[in-house]
């Protein structure tokens, strides 16, 4: 599989302080590609310069085998964007925002309707994007970044402070764009959305790469973390390895008829990412 | 050319539902209809409102809706959006500008009407308005991409528009301001505009106005080396 996105030792500073600190890593193509890290990870700033909006201080980044500060129209042309503000045109219909973009993106204005349908907004076709709610422009938002048929979506936080139902809305709309072969690069915070749809993640903490591989591997070299949590009749918690070793102690409470609950916590990226840094991801 | 045609339709419908930007447009020629209709003063100069209020037509309409316009792209980051989706800068300049220079002349042929000028001199009218226009164009094109906000975009177009709009009536009650006011456009097409029956281009006009245009120019170039459209 080819590499849709390079970067070798990105560096990026503002001022004297690091916000992006050597990173290397590369984005094959047709894989939803995973950006975890909390607020102030530098997230934001990798796709800046991944997008051409701001230029590295040191190292490389490359996009289809392109220098992200020498993008072309053909490399613009092959990239959607979701980014953390909107941009949309909050007074014309979320019909007339499509429609612009249509013309901006030169594809044909009978795809629109299909669009709307697609993500849900047909019904809202004739209303402002100004009334709009945050879930429903983000839904448009994202239909804009899908109207130019991108080879490359980038989504900053795409559901950030969205109800479960349309972020799981959204997830459906990315699975679709993967099996369409849209490689999908996207920053969250959200541990549940990385390990869900997510087919390889980095954790970011303060311009570092502390972790990264997929999902279930990161999970995996945590798996000392997993613990089972016993309560016992008598309100006694107990917290045991969750290995052969903790058997004979739970084999006897369970033939005691002690225990009332037993829980085992698998690791999770969140739980990863607190052994790494010693702080979570929110 | 496709961009630019497409942004230029966008601005229409955009401004049809912005109050802010479309009271620009009319309050001058409407207040020039009502006004030249309405007050006739005893030894008034002819059109003396038509040229009083094109001229602040000029330092303000095209000054202010393009400053607002761009300002407002850029706190929405809908500007950084079009030039992700490869829109050239150039491009959506000229979509940008080409609709406020044209909306401003459908307003300055309002005020030129309200002025009954015949052909020849209606047709003189509306050069000088276009020039005039042009320039305040590139002095809000440059408030509008040296700020990040509408806000401040504001607060910088309101004074620079009041010494443009404001220093040829100024001019006529004193004579210091008035040869300063001469090294400015906004007076040169003040005076253009108040002698237009007999309309005569002298070097120092076009001195001035080619002046004028130089330095707007130069400083849109410096302002959007250094800010960048998004």
């Amino acid at each position: 599989m080819k590499d849709c996105i390079k970067v070798e030792q990105l560096s990026v500073r503002f001022s004297d302080d690091p916000v992006l600190d050597h990173l290397s890593f590369a984005v094959p193509e047709g894989m939803i590609f995973g950006l975890l890290g909390p607020s102030g990870a530098g997230k934001t700033t990798l796709i800046k310069v991944l997008t051409g909006q701001l230029c590295q201080n040191e190292g490389k980044a490359e996009l289809f085998g392109k220098d992200t500060r020498r993008l072309t129209a053909a490399e613009h042309g092959n990239i959607g964007a979701m980014l953390d503000n909107c941009g949309l045109y909050e007074r014309l219909t979320v019909y007339e925002n499509l429609s612009f973009y249509a013309d901006i993106y030169h594809t044909s204005h009978q795809e629109i309707p299909d669009i709307l349908k697609s993500i849900g907004l047909y019904e809202a076709r004739k209303t402002p994007v100004s009334e709009l709610s945050k879930g429903m422009t983000n839904r448009l938002s994202l239909a804009r970044a899908l109207m130019n048929h991108a080879k490359l979506l980038f989504l900053d936080e795409p559901t950030s402070g969205l109800d479960p139902v349309t972020t799981r809305e959204i997830h459906d709309i990315l699975l679709e764009q993967r099996k369409k072969g849209t490689t999908v690069f996207l920053t969250t915070h959200n541990m549940f959305e990385a390990e869900s749809i997510c087919d390889y993640v980095i954790l970011l903490n303060r311009g570092n790469i502390i972790e990264q591989g997929k999902p279930a591997d990161i999970c995996r070299r945590y798996d000392h973390m997993n613990k089972l949590h016993i309560t016992l009749t008598d309100d006694t918690e107990l917290t045991l390895d969750n290995d052969s070793t903790s058997a004979p102690a739970i084999k006897e409470y369970l033939e005691q008829n002690r225990i009332r609950s037993i829980h085992s916590s698998e690791p999770t990226l969140e739980i990863a990412f607190i052994e790494l840094t010693g702080k979570g991801l929110q | 050319m496709k961009n630019m045609i497409a942004i230029f339709e966008k601005q229409i419908k955009d401004t049809l539902r912005n109050k802010t930007v479309l009271i620009q447009f009319l309050m001058f020629p409407v207040i020039t209809l009502i006004m030249n209709n309405t007050v006739k003063i005893p030894n008034m100069p002819e059109n003396f409102f038509v040229n009083l209020f094109a001229t602040m037509y000029i330092g303000m309409a095209p000054l202010t809706s393009i400053a607002a316009v761009i300002s407002e792209e850029k706190e929405k980051n809908t500007l950084r959006v079009l030039v992700l989706s490869n829109v050239k800068p150039y491009e959506y300049l000229l979509g940008i500008g080409s609709y406020v220079w044209l909306a401003c002349m459908t307003g300055s042929l309002v005020i030129c009407m309200a002025g009954h000028h015949g052909w020849k001199t209606g047709l003189i009218f509306m050069g000088i308005m276009a020039v005039g226009i042009f320039i305040s164009l590139l002095v809000g094109a440059v408030i509008g991409i040296g700020c990040r906000t509408q806000m401040m975009a504001t607060s910088i177009t309101v004074p620079v528009m009041m010494v443009f709009s404001f220093l040829p009536m100024l001019s006529l009650f004193n004579g210091t301001v008035a040869k300063i006011a001469r090294f400015v456009y906004s007076e040169q097409i003040s005076l253009m505009l108040g002698g237009i029956t007999n309309f005569e281009l002298t070097a120092e006009r076009i001195g001035v106005i080619g002046v004028n245009i130089f330095i707007a120019a130069l400083v849109f170039m410096a302002t959007f080396r250094k800010c960048k459209l998004a």
